[in-house]
């Protein structure tokens, strides 16, 4: 069914609603718990699972080809900045993966405005924001108009 | 007056408009932020940009990066890359243009918070394979979309773009756009002065291989919908490489990516009875494409085509011999972080059928086709190139303004420029922004200004389909079947297989030819014909049904380019069997096409390809 929600767990707090790039992850209104009303524009792509604080929702794999019985979960923890994977195979075998998911605490990037307003010059130029000194390279690259011609190779 | 057009409509002014806050808007909202410090900067996206687009997932490679600083690579080094991989035709300007400002944008996600792996030995970047540095990218989309808040005035989510306005005083001025929030049903009329199409590629207009409950897992998002392609089309903007549509060899059913499989864990492939097959269709794949055959690498549609010949040949299942390289944990936990971290339906495959790639190697699949611009395929808009160096012939105005005054593209959106991925993207997007602002302040007073009718009209529109679902419902009892609308899943499945079918699908081994490519056009317009039936139940199937609109154009428009270009210039990605060779002397150009909305006609032409010297 791709995702599903697990009943006792839902509280109907709708994280999963907001989040899913797919739209459908819906609150039922007589259960007032979150189900996903479109399993087949479902990608499995986990983000209502990553989101869900009760962790309610799970996958079981498609039906036209993930035979029962697997399952993979993940703990993804903001404040450690991880994500924490357990496969289970159908037969039972189980793997664990852990990877950082960001260096910097969250809300920390400097907004585009906290900058320098560029000069008018830099406004003329083919630079970006933070170049040519964010490139690592002393200036843009750049090519002349007679380098192109028209032609086979 | 439609039973719907009593919703409320909400105005929104800005001057920059970002349509779609993927990786492509989330660039040009930072971009136009930096440079448009007055400026009011407003994205408009139909899911939530802390997690939408192509990216949602995660990520586990940028692979566009060029090293600069190690002098690893330079931007001339991956135009050739680009042009090689493409079988010759790239707008090099625009390639080069991004090749030489995603090195600052990759420095910018690792200031941000992206964990990018590093080398232990040299410090540098760990590299995946020449282009591609390896990260840890899950949270890749909530971090980029973090700094795309901090930039944008504000960020609508939930509302689905259906239509661009255009100016009612000047001809073929884009002046803003429309679209209902998928939430409250609001009607909004977005009013601007530069308008930045970043809304993704398309999925779902061939037929995928898996039905029914999996026909979600498509390799690119099932939310890949073609609204980059549509609203431009509509608006009147000329689109090129349309039919350089994509097959990808990914592993079976999961799509799961190969990449860091081939580049990294150095697995490789072979046929059911163990052998190596690429090879053996050397000159099978020369006699059709000539010297093209020894570009190195070798081009990926031409990898495709010696797959599918040696599946044709009887020799399958293709399978990525893993269980050597899997032996050593460090691989064997890249190859399943590989997944994890951006196609996590492909782990979900191998635990359920138990396929362990240490005991197992796994079997290869070709996918059905995808329309986009960002991968190892250029179709998209037509855009003006960069001030510097663009040849006349590619230059009107504006860096990555389309066709229309004051519409800009980036990502999946924009044509020619293959081989972006997602950090080119993003970095197109700052290009595509810094010039709307340029634009923007050289109109001064000269503001677009948006028709009372236009959008009035556009509204009724809109929620025809609401009204079609309300009217006609009401004639049956019960159930999905009735004879006065077709459900949005009903125009889909629709689609799908006249594309599957008559537009090289995989149904058809990706074979077509003009007389299919006819009937096509035909079905195909008795379908668009058929849209003016389309029924909604609620607002999320009122997306469901533009997403199908929007697909329906697209697709028309890959069909029209198929019939267009009369070669096969991409074996592997689709074959015209009326005309099975590459053919450089009438075909080494771009096509491109123009909508005419009024009249509902095409017009096709031939563009000249430019190439940076050697
Ligand atoms: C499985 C997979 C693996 C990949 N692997 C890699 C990799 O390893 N490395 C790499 O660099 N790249 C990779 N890519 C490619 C990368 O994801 C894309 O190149 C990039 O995301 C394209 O950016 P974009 O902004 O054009 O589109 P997207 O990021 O898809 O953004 C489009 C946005 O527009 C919104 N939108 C669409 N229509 C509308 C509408 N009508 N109204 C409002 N909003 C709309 C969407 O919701 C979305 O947010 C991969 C992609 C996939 C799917
Ligand atoms: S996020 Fe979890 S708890 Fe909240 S509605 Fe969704 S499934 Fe229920
Ligand atoms: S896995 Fe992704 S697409 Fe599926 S319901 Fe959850 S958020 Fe939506």
């Amino acid at each position: 069914m791709p995702t599903f929600v697990y009943m006792t767990n839902c509280d109907g707090c709708g994280e999963c609603v907001d989040i899913c790039p797919s739209d459908i992850m819906h609150i039922d209104p007589t259960h007032r718990r979150a189900f996903n009303i479109e399993p087949n524009f479902c990608w499995e792509c986990y983000s209502c699972v990553k989101a869900c604080p009760q962790n309610a929702i799970d996958v079981r794999g498609y039906a036209d080809f993930a035979p029962l019985g697997h399952s993979v979960r993940p703990i993804r923890d903001e404040e450690e900045a991880t994500i924490a994977w357990k496969i289970k195979f159908r037969d039972g075998r189980e793997k664990n993966f852990e990877s950082p998911i960001r260096t910097t605490p969250w809300g920390s990037i400097k907004s585009a405005s906290d900058y320098d307003a560029p000069s008018q010059e830099a406004i003329n130029s083919q630079e970006l924001a933070h170049e040519p000194a964010g490139l690592n390279v002393d200036e843009l690259p750049a090519l002349t108009p007679d380098q192109l011609k028209q032609g086979v190779v | 007056m439609g039973l719907f057009s009593g919703r409320k409509t909400v105005f929104v002014d800005s001057d920059v408009l970002v349509i779609g806050g993927g990786m492509a808007g989330c660039g040009a909202t930072y971009e136009s932020r930096f440079w448009g410090r007055d400026k009011k900067v407003v994205v408009v996206e139909k899911a939530n940009i802390e997690r939408s687009g192509a990216v949602a997932q995660g990520l586990y490679a940028i692979n566009c990066y060029m090293g600069m600083q190690w002098d690893e690579n330079q931007p001339e080094d991956h135009v050739r890359y680009a042009r090689n991989d493409l079988m010759g035709l790239v707008r090099e300007d625009l390639g080069y243009d991004i090749a030489r400002h995603v090195d600052a944008t990759v420095h910018m996600f690792e200031e941000w918070g992206l964990p990018i792996m590093k080398d232990p030995e040299t410090g540098r970047y760990m590299r995946e394979g020449k282009w591609q540095i390896m990260i840890h990218g899950e949270s890749y989309k909530p971090i980029v979309a973090e700094a795309a808040r901090k930039a944008a005035t504000k960020v609508y989510n939930r509302i689905m773009v259906t239509h661009l306005l255009m100016d009612k005083k000047k001809e073929n001025r884009v002046a803003g756009a429309v679209g209902f929030n998928v939430r409250t049903g609001e009607f909004y009329v977005f009013r601007a002065k530069a308008v930045i199409v970043a809304a993704g590629g398309a999925s779902h207009i061939f037929k995928p291989r898996s039905v029914g409950e999996g026909m979600g897992r498509t390799w690119y998002a099932p939310w890949s919908s073609a609204s980059a392609y549509a609203l431009p089309i509509l608006a009147g903007a000329k689109m090129t490489q349309m039919e350089n549509r994509i097959v990808l060899t990914r592993f079976k059913d999961g799509y799961g990516p190969v990449g860091a499989y081939f580049l990294h864990l150095k697995t490789y492939t072979e046929n059911a009875y163990g052998n190596e097959y690429e090879s053996t269709w050397y000159e099978n794949t020369k006699a059709l494409v000539g010297d093209y055959v020894d570009h190195q690498p070798v081009p990926t549609c031409l990898r495709n085509h010696a797959f599918l010949e040696e599946l044709k040949a009887g020799r399958g299942p293709i399978r990525m011999v893993t269980k050597e390289a899997f032996q050593d944990p460090h691989k064997e936990t890249v190859g399943w972080e590989n997944f994890l971290g951006m196609t996590v339906g492909q782990a979900v495959v191998w635990a359920a059928q138990n396929i362990d790639p240490k005991e197992i190697n796994p079997e290869l699949t070709t996918s059905e086709p995808y329309v986009m611009g960002s991968h190892a395929t250029c179709s998209g808009a037509w855009a003006s190139g960069p001030e510097d160096y663009a040849p006349d012939e590619y230059q009107w105005g504006y860096n990555r303004m389309m066709t229309v005054d004051g519409l800009f593209g980036a990502g999946d959106t924009i044509g020619g420029t293959a081989h972006k991925f997602s950090s080119g993207s993003f970095a197109e997007g700052r290009i595509a922004g810094k010039a709307a602002i340029k634009y923007i302040d050289d109109l001064g007073k000269d503001a677009p200004e948006v028709s009372e009718d236009e959008y009035q009209n556009l509204k009724k529109v809109v929620y025809q389909p609401m009204e079609n679902y309300s009217v006609g419902r009401n004639e049956i009892v019960a159930g999905t079947v009735s004879p006065s609308y077709l459900l949005p899943i009903h125009g889909l499945q629709r689609l799908e297989k006249i594309m599957d079918e008559y537009v090289a699908g995989i149904s058809s081994h990706y074979t077509t030819n003009e007389h299919m490519l006819n009937r096509g056009l035909e079905l195909l317009e008795m379908l668009k014909e058929d849209m003016h039936h389309l029924g909604a139940e609620d607002l999320h199937q009122l997306q469901r049904a533009w997403e199908l609109n929007h697909r329906i154009l697209a697709s028309e428009c890959v069909t029209q380019h198929t019939m267009f270009r009369k070669e096969t210039r991409w074996p592997g990605y689709y074959y015209r069997g009326d005309h099975m060779k590459l053919d450089d002397t009438d075909w080494h150009c771009f096509t491109l096409s123009q909508y005419n909305r009024e009249a509902n006609e095409w017009s096709m032409e031939k563009a000249p390809v430019y190439h940076i010297v050697d």
